[in-house]
């Protein structure tokens, strides 16, 4: 993080009130962090809802309103800062994943038959739907005799009358 | 419209630290009553504008942004106690639309909608109008005014009040009692807006609940 700026028009001339502007200076660049901070991270939640979304924070405060403190602040922004970077990780693993899958895909669509009855649902490749890529042997017995292996796509999410009839 | 609106006053340690918190209120001689159609109807039109994907990105709009930092900042996370605006979205997810309760409910739920900026309604009766604002909680401070001298405080927190009573703790519920009820003839609106919520928007949420509750 950064580190606190503090107005050393203040601190030179040592006035009485000095230690209270400081901290009224510290405790502005605080909330201007955390404002920075709570940006970013629902930047990443926005980002992060397609893939699954983020892990719930560990703790959940549910205090009243009140004037923080220096302390208090620190920690809310460190808190903050955590969370972020926890989001962030979160977002690179699931997106190098999803590269991994797509580029298992296109080695898929290449060469079917190296990659007999592999299933990667379009969720994988972090794209929308119920669809599943998969290789199938083309009529059956006979393709799976002849090495005869193609990609299909399934054709999407059941439909919602489905588990009523 | 009507008259302007007023402004309440802020404690000034308060407003040193959080310059853009404000409290505008407005008193308009009304009852709380059954609403009619067209408010029902107007509730309907924005459940209307709710869709999931937008609830989600909510959060990156300014103003709800703004409310959220603000909430942090007072040591409230945001995703535990949910703003305003969130907590009605996430409502009208689960319920599949906005209900009608009653004009004083449903012009505070029209207002903040459709600006994003939350409304709360008082009976006149115990509130002096003239000294209402926000400050900060001090040792000996209860809340409200009910038979057992209300629920007590701790130091430093942060009340919407006039010199006499706290009505409410800041983005509370009002105190019981607090609220209009069946026996009320003047009500007393207030909107609060933080650091990052352009005035104007403080205004039109005021001005919106006046309007419903007038034409309710």
């Amino acid at each position: 993080m950064a580190l606190l700026e503090h107005d050393s028009e203040v601190v030179l001339h040592g006035s009485a009130f000095a230690p209270a502007r400081d901290e009224l200076a510290a405790r502005r660049s605080l909330r201007a962090q955390i404002d920075k901070l709570e940006r970013e991270l629902s930047d990443a939640f926005v980002t992060a809802y397609p893939m699954g979304g983020l892990d719930e924070p560990p703790t959940r405060s549910c205090a009243a309103p009140r004037l923080l403190g220096l302390g208090e602040l620190e920690r809310v922004r460190d808190d903050l800062a955590a969370r972020v970077q926890a989001a962030r990780a979160s977002i690179a693993q699931r997106a190098d994943h999803q590269a991994e899958r797509r580029v298992a895909l296109e080695k898929m669509l290449l060469d079917p038959g190296r990659y007999r009855f592999v299933r990667i649902a379009n969720r994988e490749i972090g794209e929308p739907g119920c669809g599943v890529w998969y290789v199938k042997p083309r009529l059956g017995l006979i393709g799976m005799l002849m090495g005869w292996w193609e990609v299909k796509l399934s054709s999407g999410c059941p439909l919602a009358t489905a588990a009523r009839s | 419209m009507g008259s302007a609106n007023d402004f309440g006053f802020v404690e000034p340690r308060l407003r040193e630290e959080f310059p853009g918190l404000r409290l505008a209120w407005r008193a308009v001689d009304e009852r709380v009553r059954g609403s009619s159609r067209e408010v029902g109807r107007r509730l309907r039109e924005l459940s209307d504008r709710y869709l999931g994907a937008g609830v989600v990105a909510m959060r990156t709009r300014p103003i709800p942004h703004a409310y959220r930092t603000f909430f942090r900042q007072v040591g409230v996370d945001p995703d535990a106690t949910r703003i305003p605006s969130e907590a009605a979205a996430v409502a009208r997810l689960l319920k599949g639309g906005f209900e009608s309760r009653d004009t004083v409910a449903d012009a505070l739920l029209i207002a903040l909608v459709e600006t994003g900026v939350p409304v709360w309604a008082l009976d006149a009766a115990v509130v002096d109008c003239d000294s209402l604002g926000i400050r900060a909680s001090v040792s000996g401070d209860r809340l409200g005014s009910g038979p057992e001298g209300g629920t007590s405080l701790s130091e430093g927190q942060l009340v919407v009040a006039d010199l006499v009573t706290i009505h409410a703790t800041l983005f509370g519920e009002p105190a019981p009692g607090h609220a209009p009820g069946s026996q009320t003839r003047r009500i007393v609106v207030f909107a609060v807006g933080v650091d990052g919520v352009p005035a104007i928007h403080v205004e039109e949420a005021l001005w919106v609940a006046v309007d419903v509750l007038e034409k309710a």
